[in-house]
């Protein structure tokens, strides 16, 4: 039985177009095209909707509602080498963390090992599935020294990392946007490749200059998906009342340590669907609406904090592109895809450092409509507990599992970290807490190949 | 201005600040694998951070960063400077949409003609819903290349009916009502056809095919367009051969 089905190489943008077309069916779906939330409403231990700002008419709103499902995606950008579009700032894990909902696993960020250099363009799997080759600068398929059995089908954690040790020890290509890898798609041929993988040869002719029928692709690993998020379970439920989650902001935990390809759009869909049922089941329920006094007090709240407070910062040296940047960095090097504990220590003290200069970051935008400027200063905010989240996790597990490899405790330790991390929100550094794995049908044991 | 450098020339409108739209020039340093999108996200980051514009995958996929670059309707993030630079670089809003500010445009019109084309699958029955509506590989190709589409909105910044008559369905909506009629597991090609043979519909379409031209996705709208003519004319007269027969 097949595990998953495809459209093409084009999967999700055709699960999205499909969605959102269908969506045009039902009148009572009411859209807000460019509302940017900003904060959840809770009411007497509940969610009860959301604040957002009206980008194209520069006001603050209150949504209220039964019940909340937040879909925001994941975080890559977090990282300054990502596969992820420039919305993916873990806006939805943040505003849940704020409500006092736990991150569970945020330690588990997956590479993969095939993007493109400079843009960080992925490369999907397929091309490898289809019988691609990695190579060295030396024309070897190196992937024999780390996974014989398995070469360049083996999981994304092992590959990335097999390119990581392939550069240190000199046998990378180098390009201006540093080392890289080959991919060989050559031995394909044109019908295979224009059949099978087409967005692949677009996206390399496009943004490489280089045609994969008649030339080495060049990648290098880059942050892609990470499988922690807002802890929920399998209805898509939070600790918190009337507030769901779902997609990759959630963290259902079917993907563990180390998601296998193209299980992230089967997730959006089946758990997709239970989340919905889920919330829709809840708001049915409670006979009440949420009343209007808390989100009005809010909404006041908010307005004070983002329009006389971050947009009435004025603009000196701390700017919102500038420590982006620093942040991204830090993230790459030491939160990366080796870890160990001095590194770990050094980004956690450096992100606390920065969640503090954040204050002092000020806008030239002094608009309020489509002030997209603010809009980053707001993604940063939500980055920077997102990032502090995922060092604190990491620096905590001491072992390695998955995608989360330490180089200072190579071995997993099921002894000790066969559980989740949960991280809390305090005013100082998140609260590292467990619980333990529920564990069924399948027994852990060590991954062999 | 060093040789390694570009200038871009971009136009600037700002609700709040009044007035009419207005060139800023930006000099910026120049890398021959740049795109128009790179050469925003410098200014934006290191030159001046209020200038307004759309992006999100640079990869081509989310039809986000829409511009007309030198005149000509362009994706910003697909658009190597080197290709279109001739001593400047001029960027400006879409053409034929109201601008909200600087780069950003109002495409609030094109969702309510995309809704007007029921742009779904339309069935008198479900059927089991448990069981899957099975499509060969031949079925998926009569629809593909329509399917494809991004909603980037070049094809109406490139349009002339578009620009002089507001009302005119336009390409991508008619090429996704296109891929929705041919798609073997809907009913709804009837009440389509019939949205399209109206005043706003296709009809409207001279054929000037620009559409086609600027499309980044090959979606080839003005030939969809073409063949919903057709497809329209075949229900009308079928409808006055054989009333009570409906279109598949
Ligand atoms: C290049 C690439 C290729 C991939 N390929 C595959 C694949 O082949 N198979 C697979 O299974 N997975 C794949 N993945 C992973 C998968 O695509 C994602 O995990 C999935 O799309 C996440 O869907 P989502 O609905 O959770 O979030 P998204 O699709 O990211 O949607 C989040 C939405 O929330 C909105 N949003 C965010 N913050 C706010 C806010 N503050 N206010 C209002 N709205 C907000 C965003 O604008 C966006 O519309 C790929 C990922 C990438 C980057
Ligand atoms: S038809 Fe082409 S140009 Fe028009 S919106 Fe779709 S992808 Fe863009
Ligand atoms: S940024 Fe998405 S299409 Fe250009």
């Amino acid at each position: 039985m097949k595990r998953t089905v495809y459209a093409a190489d084009k999967v999700g943008f055709h699960i999205l177009h499909t969605l959102f077309q269908t969506s045009m069916k039902y009148d009572r779906i009411h859209r807000f095209d460019e509302y940017f939330v900003t904060s959840l409403i809770v009411d007497g231990g509940a969610c009860a909707g959301v604040v957002a700002m009206n980008l194209r008419g520069g006001t603050m709103v209150a949504i209220q509602g039964k019940a909340t499902i937040l879909a925001t995606g994941g975080c890559g950008r977090v990282y300054e080498f990502t596969t992820n579009g420039f919305i993916k700032t873990g806006d939805g894990m943040a505003l849940a963390y704020r409500a006092g909902v736990p991150l569970k696993d945020m330690e588990m960020v997956q590479f993969h090992p095939t993007c493109l250099p400079g843009t960080g363009i992925l490369i999907t799997e397929a091309a490898r599935g289809e019988g691609g080759y990695l190579v060295n600068k030396d024309g070897e398929r190196y992937m024999q020294r780390y996974l014989p059995s398995k070469m360049e089908l083996g999981p994304r954690d092992i590959l990335s990392r097999a390119m990581i040790q392939e550069m240190k020890a000199g046998r990378a290509f180098e390009g201006p946007y540093g080392l890289y890898m080959g991919l060989d798609l050559r031995h394909l041929g044109a019908k295979k490749i224009n059949e099978r993988i087409p967005m692949v040869r677009e996206l390399v002719e496009k943004y490489m200059g280089l045609d994969p029928i008649h030339e080495l692709i060049p990648v290098r690993p880059g942050q892609h998906y990470i499988m922690g998020g807002v802890s929920t379970n399998g209805k898509g439920e939070t600790t918190l009342p009337g507030l769901y989650a779902v997609g990759e902001t959630a963290c259902v935990s079917i993907n563990g340590a180390n998601r296998l390809g193209s299980n992230s759009l089967s997730e959006c869909l089946v758990f997709g669907a239970a989340c919905g049922l889920a919330a829709a089941g809840f708001a049915k329920k409670k006979a009440s609406y949420p009343r209007g006094a808390a989100a009005r007090e809010a909404l006041k709240k908010e307005e004070a904090r983002v329009f006389d407070g971050v947009l009435g910062r004025e603009r000196a040296k701390e700017t919102v592109a500038g420590l982006r940047v620093e942040m991204q960095q830090l993230m790459e090097r030491d939160v990366g895809i080796f870890r160990e504990e001095s590194a770990l220590a050094d980004a956690c003290g450096m992100l606390g450092k920065m969640r503090d200069r954040f204050a002092a970051v000020g806008l030239a935008d002094k608009d309020r409509v489509f002030n997209t400027e603010l809009t980053a200063v707001l993604e940063l905010d939500f980055m920077l507990d997102v990032a502090l989240a995922i060092a604190h996790s990491a620096r905590n597990r001491r072992e390695s599992r998955g995608a989360h490899s330490r180089t200072d405790f190579p071995q997993r330790d099921d002894a000790n970290y066969l559980k989740h991390t949960l991280a809390f929100r305090t005013d100082g550094p998140p609260r590292i807490d467990y619980v333990p794995v529920t564990v069924t049908k399948w027994q852990p044991v060590e991954r062999k190949y | 201005m060093a040789a390694s450098d570009v200038v871009f020339r971009v136009k600037r409108y700002r609700p709040e600040s009044g007035g009419r739209p207005t060139f800023q020039e930006y000099t910026i340093p120049y890398r021959s694998d740049m795109v128009v999108l790179d050469g925003l996200n410098y200014i934006k980051d290191h030159i001046d951070p209020t200038l307004t514009f759309r992006w999100s995958c640079r990869m081509g996929i989310c039809g986000s960063c829409g511009a007309d670059v030198n005149g000509q309707p362009r994706l910003t993030c697909g658009t190597y400077v080197r290709d279109v630079h001739k001593g400047a670089v001029t960027v400006e809003p879409l053409s034929n949409f109201p601008i909200l500010k600087d780069l950003v445009v109002d495409f609030d019109d094109f969702l309510r003609k995309l809704a007007s084309v029921t742009p779904y699958i339309v069935r008198k029955d479900w059927g089991d819903l448990t069981k899957e509506y099975v499509q060969y590989p031949e079925d998926v190709e009569a629809y593909r290349q329509q399917s494809l589409c991004i909603n980037c909105m070049l094809c109406y910044a490139a349009c002339p009916v578009f620009g002089s008559s507001p009302e005119f369905v336009g390409p991508a909506a008619s090429a996704l009502a296109l891929r929705y009629n041919r798609d073997t597991r809907d009913e709804g090609a009837d009440a389509r056809l019939a949205r399209l043979n109206t005043r706003t519909g296709v009809w409207e379409c001279t054929f000037v095919g620009e559409c086609s031209v600027v499309c980044p996705k090959d979606v080839d709208p003005a030939a969809a367009i073409q063949t919903l003519k057709f497809l329209a004319t075949m229900r009308h007269m079928r409808r006055l051969l054989m009333p009570g027969s409906s279109s598949r």
